[in-house]
């Protein structure tokens, strides 16, 4: 990834700019990688996928959620299976762990055979109704209330920040420029182009322009004169669980879905750790993501009612996302703007945004070609983003051979999720230099101690690779600087 | 000399932790509140001039051990630390360095050193 | 592969590792240290302060002063020191043990021993495991980082500092901070009572006019970026009451909020983990559920005293020697945690080779009185002048002290203090 600061009033022309370096933006920044065209990232944060995309369950959801007349059904069903390709190209940590309904009572059942019949209509592939002895069979942790339920075996985790990173990265090997800490404040017409400026006084000059700014995709389409619509933050909180937890089931727990949200969760993440939650709570402030004392108890007690070995104990960490709903009918609004030409709406991208992304990114280039936007294959695309190498992937006998090759891969920086040296030099050499880049980049001070023994490692590693002074040190950039002084 | 006053405090001679109150009188100082005798002694010093051990740090050349932990050899009196952390932090020791090397003899006439208190190599 | 072969292996180069390592070479036995920062002496080096020593070497001393004495002790008995190594596994081999151990200079080496010494220390409890509310910004450390931060590195992690819990780490914190220049605004304690030493709220907290407040949660964090401001609440009734909550603005929030064994290392070799202590289960001579796997200092249970770290340490070392020697002892009885005590260490005693037990209490009183008792007869009692959860009580028992318990083989010794 290539540096993001360049100075003010720096002008970069190109043929698409795309707003928003979430998991949308950056979908589509690749799809489009792969033809003759120039084409921008934008994203207002210091690293990518510091939105929306950072703080979710990471699912990889069944196809059986919502119904069929609904583009974000239709996308979700596509995006699922564009998966196994995706991780064979991009090696992202992706599990196909599958995904159960649980129904605690009759009530319930009935609600289970909507789902069913549902998830049918919608062709999710593999899914079918548990009895009790099914249930019990397919998850053994299972509270002993349960009577059944519906398993989607198509449905799987991910480590969302991890798979954008692969994906941008992907996207800027095919020639994607990255701008970063770009935050779009205006805009306006030049003959056919938009001129796009960022807060810090760089421009943007593109004859198309994509908004897939998340949260804030409704100001966005305001500056460039476009459908007025409001997007409204609903929040998420989640409580994380040590590996260690006895609570980790093997596949994703659903309790029967509410009107308003899918409800709280239990799921086993791609790295071994239990997310539980997510609450749903609509706000006003677009940036808050606190969380609350009074939540945690909702969320355990929701999470005991699927697996009764859920413990506070077990509780590392606690955050929470927003999810950026197009109210009433929370559809994807995924169109070609009436009001601004050559503009792209890619908002309400709430859940199953994640799983839809790769089709987003299809069904976005198709928008492209109709609004005139000529596309033609590149020769030289690339698909694939070098491997890198895990030092936990490795038994010590293969390490000792990944070792005589790089001696860094020897130095275990982060003692809690065997993160070595190596590894958090590549994030920081792929441009992700703020603590929390890297923390999404190579998982370091992502386990229990959550970063007490290695941040400090981390932040002498940032100064020597990079060269930056110890109080440009962010946790994720703008003001988050972590030493305020020096002795 | 200016009026007597009465302090209170706790005695940290030992974990009990003894509220005390301590003042003038007839030109001895009472001690109230102590359960021992080193409770009595502790009163004295605490009530005539506080002393405290000052532990710090000072630079070095090294890149790799950036930081020499000192402290004093005695205690000194409470009014004069502010002024030698100042001039602590405007030190810089070349590296090697033994602990226990003197780094400042008899602060300010108090019979107290500044001493180093751990060993550093120099570069390699 | 290197491969390397000792008698005993030590994990961890702290008081604990290096005191137990001292004690095996002293009986001739051949050992080695495996220590993966780049210098012996583990948390000691970080706290410059002093208090440390009083039992071992009869002076004060400070942290790395103390551990420099064991440094030259370890030097002198010809231990081999493999530093910026970490040891990654414990597998059983025919042998014995072998340990898989990660370094930059020579890849992954294994070392063969007969018996481990584990003696990792602990890690700090942080924000996750308090669970307190608000946002997510910069300026959110454990003091033990904040201490490794300022005390070896030379940075200073923020200007306007509250500290959450009154633990001597976090203690000594608020008096570091005040001297290199940032202001200290409050201490804030959940318990009714401070749990660091007395003369550390004197010299640390009082001496500055840094406020303690006690029977108090920060009850919320908030700031975008970085910490702008904490709310802080009264506990009434042992909830935060939000009508007496008041804010203190401020950059910097430092956790000192307990110590965690850190034992993946042991879990993954199959050594069973007590969970109140999240040390080893041990017996009477400290070896754990694996045979020839023995655990001291804080990876066994939190030490408020390197000095006491040190002390178990080196009877651990003499254990393990024992037990390669195949003495084993031929009688061990439970020890129970009785009334008003949260666990005793280690979890049996031997009756032919009394020794020293190290116990909690989960009381705050002066005078209290400690009993132990055998199959519900009194046996032994002491005095202790006064008892707080925050500190470690050692009881030394003799041979004079057991010779007449009659003890059998299914006896159990209740430990309790009134
Ligand atoms: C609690 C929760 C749980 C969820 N669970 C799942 C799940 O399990 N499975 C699933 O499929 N989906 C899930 N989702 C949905 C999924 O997370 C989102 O649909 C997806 O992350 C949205 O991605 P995005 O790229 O559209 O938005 P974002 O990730 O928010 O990206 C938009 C980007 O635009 C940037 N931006 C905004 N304004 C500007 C500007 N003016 N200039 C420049 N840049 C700007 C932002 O900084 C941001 O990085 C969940 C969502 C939430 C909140
Ligand atoms: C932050 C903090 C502050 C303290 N302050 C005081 C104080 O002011 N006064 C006081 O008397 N006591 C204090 N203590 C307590 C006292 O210092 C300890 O009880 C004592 O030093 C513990 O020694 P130890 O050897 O058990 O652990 P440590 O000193 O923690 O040593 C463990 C060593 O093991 C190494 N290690 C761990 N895992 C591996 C592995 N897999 N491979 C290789 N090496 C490994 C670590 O790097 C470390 O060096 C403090 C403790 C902490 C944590
Ligand atoms: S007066 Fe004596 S008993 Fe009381 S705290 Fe001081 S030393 Fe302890």
């Amino acid at each position: 990834m290539q540096s993001n600061t360049n100075g003010a009033g720096e002008r970069t022309k190109v043929d698409i700019a795309i707003i928003g370096a979430g998991v949308s933006g950056a979908c589509i920044a690749r799809q489009l990688s792969a033809y003759e065209t120039e084409v921008a990232l934008i994203e207002k944060e210091a690293d990518v996928s510091f939105g929306v995309s950072k703080a979710n369950s990471g699912i990889v959801h069944g196809g059986f959620h919502h119904g069929p007349k609904y583009l974000k059904t239709r996308l979700e069903i596509r995006g699922n299976l564009m998966y196994d390709r995706l991780q064979r190209e991009l090696d992202f940590p992706f599990s196909r762990c599958g995904i159960l309904v649980v129904a605690l009572n009759d009530e319930e059942m009935k609600y289970i055979d909507h789902l069913y019949t549902q998830g049918l209509e919608n062709g999710a592939i593999g899914i079918e109704m548990c009895s009790r002895e099914r249930m019990f069979e397919l998850e053994p942790k299972l509270e002993s209330d349960c009577v059944g339920g519906l398993h989607a075996p198509g449905g799987g985790v991910i480590e969302p920040y991890r798979f954008v990173f692969s994906v941008v990265e992907s996207a800027v090997k095919n020639g994607v420029q990255l701008l970063r800490e770009f935050e779009v404040v205006k805009a306006e017409r030049s003959g056919e182009k938009h001129i796009v400026h960022a807060a810090d006084g760089r421009v943007v000059e593109a004859r198309y322009v994509v908004n897939a700014a998340g949260l804030f995709a409704d100001k966005v389409s305001g500056i460039f004169g476009a459908e007025e619509f409001q997007i409204t933050p609903r929040k998420g909180e989640y409580y994380l669980l040590d590996r260690k937890t006895k609570a980790c089931p093997n596949r994703v727990l659903f309790p029967v879905p509410t009107k308003v949200s899918k409800g709280m969760l239990v799921i086993p993440t791609v790295e071994g750790t239990v997310l539980i939650g997510p609450t749903a709570e609509e706000i006003e402030d677009k940036t808050d993501l606190s969380t609350n004392a009074d939540k945690l108890g909702q969320i355990l007690d929701q999470a005991r009612k699927m697996v009764p070995s859920v413990s506070q104990t077990d509780v590392i960490a606690a955050f929470s996302g927003l999810r950026p709903a197009l109210l009433p009918e929370g559809d994807f609004y995924i169109d070609i703007s009436e009001k601004t030409p050559n503009f792209i709406q890619v908002a309400g991208i709430q859940s199953p945004g994640l799983t839809a992304a790769p089709a987003i990114g299809e069904y976005v280039k198709d928008l492209l070609k109709k609004a005139g936007c000529r596309l033609t294959e590149k020769a030289d695309y690339d698909p694939f983003v070098t491997k890198l190498p895990r030092i936990r992937d490795y038994s010590p006998f293969e390490a000792d051979e990944l070792l005589k090759k790089d001696a860094a891969y020897g130095n275990l920086i982060c003692r809690c999720e065997k993160i070595s040296e190596a590894e958090i030099v590549a994030a920081i050499r792929a441009g992700h230099t703020t603590l929390d880049g890297i923390k999404y980049f190579t998982r370091a001070q992502m386990g229990r101690c959550q970063g007490g023994f290695c941040s400090y490692k981390i932040i002498k590693l940032i100064m020597r690779e990079t060269g930056m002074e110890y109080d440009q040190i962010t946790k994720n950039g703008r003001d988050s600087v972590v030493l305020t002084g020096r002795l | 000399m200016s009026a007597p006053e009465t302090k209170e405090m706790i005695c940290i001679s030992c974990p009990i932790s003894c509220r005390m109150t301590v003042y003038e009188e007839n030109d001895s100082i009472v001690v109230k509140g102590n359960k021992c005798a080193r409770g009595k002694v502790y009163g004295e010093e605490e009530y005539l001039a506080p002393k405290r051990m000052v532990t710090c740090t000072v630079a070095t050349d090294s890149e790799e051990f950036p930081r020499l932990p000192v402290r004093t050899t005695a205690s000194i009196p409470k009014e004069t630390i502010d002024e030698l952390l100042q001039e602590l932090y405007s030190l810089n020791i070349k590296l090697p360095v033994k602990r226990g090397t003197t780094l400042i003899e008899n602060y300010h006439d108090t019979g107290v050193d500044v001493i180093a208190t751990m060993t550093l190599p120099g570069r390699a | 592969m290197h491969e390397r072969t000792y008698d005993v292996a030590v994990i961890g180069g702290g008081a604990a590792g290096m005191a137990a390592a001292v004690e095996v070479r002293r009986q001739g036995l051949s050992c080695a240290i495996v220590e993966r920062e780049n210098q012996l002496g583990g948390i000691l080096m970080q706290c410059i302060h002093n208090g440390f020593g009083v039992q071992e070497f009869k002076k004060e001393l400070s942290g790395p002063e103390f551990a420099e004495e064991f440094m030259d002790m370890v030097a002198d008995a010809g231990t081999d020191v493999f530093l910026s190594t970490t040891v990654d596994s414990i597998e059983e081999s025919e042998q014995g043990k072998e340990l898989y151990c990660y370094s930059r200079k020579n890849g992954v080496v294994k070392l063969n021993a007969q018996a481990v010494i584990l003696a990792m220390g602990c890690r700090e409890r942080n924000r996750g495991n308090i669970r307190t509310p608000g946002t997510r910004p910069a300026g959110v450390f454990t003091a033990g980082l904040a201490q490794r931060l300022v005390n070896v590195e030379g940075y200073i992690p923020g200007k306007n500092v509250v500290i959450v819990g009154s633990g001597d780490i976090g203690l000594i914190m608020a008096r570091r901070m005040t001297w290199v220049g940032a202001k200290v605004h409050g201490v804030v304690e959940i318990q009714p009572y401070p749990a660091g030493l007395t003369r550390n709220i004197v010299q640390c907290l009082n001496d500055f006019e840094i406020p303690l407040y006690l029977s108090h949660v920060v009850s919320r964090i908030e700031g975008k970026n970085r910490v702008e401001k904490v709310t802080v609440s009264p506990l009434v009734n042992g909830i935060p009451d939000e009508d007496q909550s008041f804010e203190i603005p401020c950059d910097t929030l430092l956790l000192s909020v307990g110590l965690v064994p850190e034992n993946e290392l042991s879990e993954n070799a199959g050594v069973e983990i007590s969970p109140i202590t999240s040390g080893a289960v041990v017996d009477s001579t400290m070896m754990t559920s694996v045979p020839g796997i023995f655990s001291c200092g804080n990876v066994l249970h939190v030490h408020d005293l390197a000095d006491y770290a040190a002390e178990e340490a080196r009877r651990t070392g003499a254990y393990a020697v024992a037990w390669l020697q195949n003495k084993k002892p031929a009688r061990q009885l439970r020890i129970k945690a009785g009334a008003n005590v949260r666990y005793v260490s280690p979890g049996m005693i031997n009756p032919e080779l009394p020794d020293k037990l190290y116990l909690r209490t989960l009381i705050v009183k002066n005078n209290a009185q400690l009993v132990m008792k055998l199959n519900n007869n009194i046996v032994k009692e002491r005095k202790l002048s006064h008892v707080q959860p925050s500190e470690m009580v050692s009881v030394k028992l003799t041979k004079k002290d057991v010779e007449d318990w009659h003890a059998e083989s299914d006896s159990v010794l209740e430990v309790s203090v009134q």
